[in-house]
């Protein structure tokens, strides 16, 4: 159904006798061509923001610059509390070391740990059983006094600050009570501490050595570098004393 | 004919050549091309009517681009430029639409 006089206009058009006319518009129609494909092309190559206009350009560039800035404060705080967080993590780390070692050195001196280190062997013989409760009491004194960190007694009984002695049973036999325990002679103590000052505690005149050879006793003094105390005290729980926190 | 050759020439030499635009011309380029193409359905239009003249086409092209370039021009001055060529365009699209329409109607009865 199309329009045949319409359609025949067109058809005399394009077969027409070229004219001058004719040539302007088609020059005009290349030039319109040439424009499009150009401008195509353009749009296709460049990037996106080459054909923008100059404030087009500089609003981008705005808020560009706004959200970098926003973006900044945000890493400077996230930055901050990163910071922060290590820094609690590092106090809190080295919060738990130092506990840990009171820890450590706590469980040592009430005996809850076997103790290892340098150290005396002290054996005290009592062949007639007159070394009693006192003499050994004095004897763990003077070790505390010099430094003594673990101490035990015939490898049985660990000896902490509550540790309480006293005679055997039977006063003739060579045995005392350590903390319940009953250990016979010979006695043999093991220190651990400084050897030195360990041995130098037993041998000052009045000390162990003297009280026990005069109650007629021998007692023999061995520094070691390693020794090892095994034995551990019993655990007693507290009713009365709360710590203060 | 000679038009329809002159198109095919101009589209073939621009996507050969792929010359860059200059820097001064880029706003006005796509919307003289918009006008361009508005004076050439008018044109076709014209045709289809029986009412086509060379010269009339040739002016009312040379015009519509220019006027067309001049308003993006004058929006630039005062600030309005990317505003304005919206306008622009969607003034000429509506102009392209009407005549499309009208060749429509002309060859089809529809």
């Amino acid at each position: 159904m199309l329009d045949q006089t319409a359609l025949q206009r067109v058809a005399r058009s394009v077969v027409a006798r070229p004219s001058r006319g004719q040539a302007v518009v088609g020059v005009l129609l290349a030039v319109l061509g040439f424009a499009a494909a150009v401008q195509v092309s353009e749009v296709d190559s460049d990037d996106a923001y080459s054909g923008t206009r100059r404030e087009d350009l500089v609003q981008l560039l705005q808020s560009l610059s706004v959200a970098q800035d926003r973006a900044a404060g945000r890493l400077a705080d996230l930055e901050e509390t990163r910071d922060a967080l290590q820094l609690s993590t590092q106090q809190r780390q080295a919060a738990l070391l130092e506990s840990q070692e009171r820890l450590d050195s706590l469980r040592l001196l009430s005996g809850q740990v076997a103790a290892v280190g340098p150290g005396v062997r002290i054996t005290i013989d009592d062949p007639d059983g007159t070394v009693g409760a006192a003499t050994l009491l004095n004897a763990v004194e003077e070790l505390r006094d010099s430094g003594a960190e673990a101490i035990e007694v015939n490898d049985a009984a660990r000896v902490v600050a509550q540790t309480w002695f006293g005679d055997g049973p039977d006063p003739a036999d060579a045995s005392l009570v350590v903390d319940s325990r009953t250990v016979s002679a010979p006695y043999v103590v093991e220190v651990i501490g400084d050897p030195a000052t360990l041995a130098e505690a037993t041998a000052f005149p009045g000390g162990l050595t003297d009280e026990a050879e005069a109650l007629g006793g021998t007692v023999s003094v061995v520094t070691s570098d390693e020794l090892r105390v095994e034995s551990l005290a019993p655990a007693r729980a507290t009713s009365f004393a709360e710590p203060v926190t | 004919m000679i038009a329809v050759l002159g198109l095919l020439v101009g589209v073939l030499l621009g996507l050969f050549l792929e010359p860059s635009v200059p820097l001064a011309l880029q706003p006005y380029l796509p919307i003289a091309v918009v006008a361009a193409l508005d004076a050439t359905f008018g044109a076709l239009r014209a045709l289809l009517d029986g009412i086509f003249d060379d010269r009339v086409f040739v002016i009312s092209f040379v015009s519509n681009v220019l006027v067309a370039a001049l308003i993006v021009y004058l929006g630039d001055q005062l600030g309005v430029g990317s505003q304005l060529s919206t306008g622009v365009v969607v003034v000429l699209g509506i102009r392209i639409f009407s005549n499309v329409a009208a060749i429509r109607r002309k060859l089809l009865h529809a």
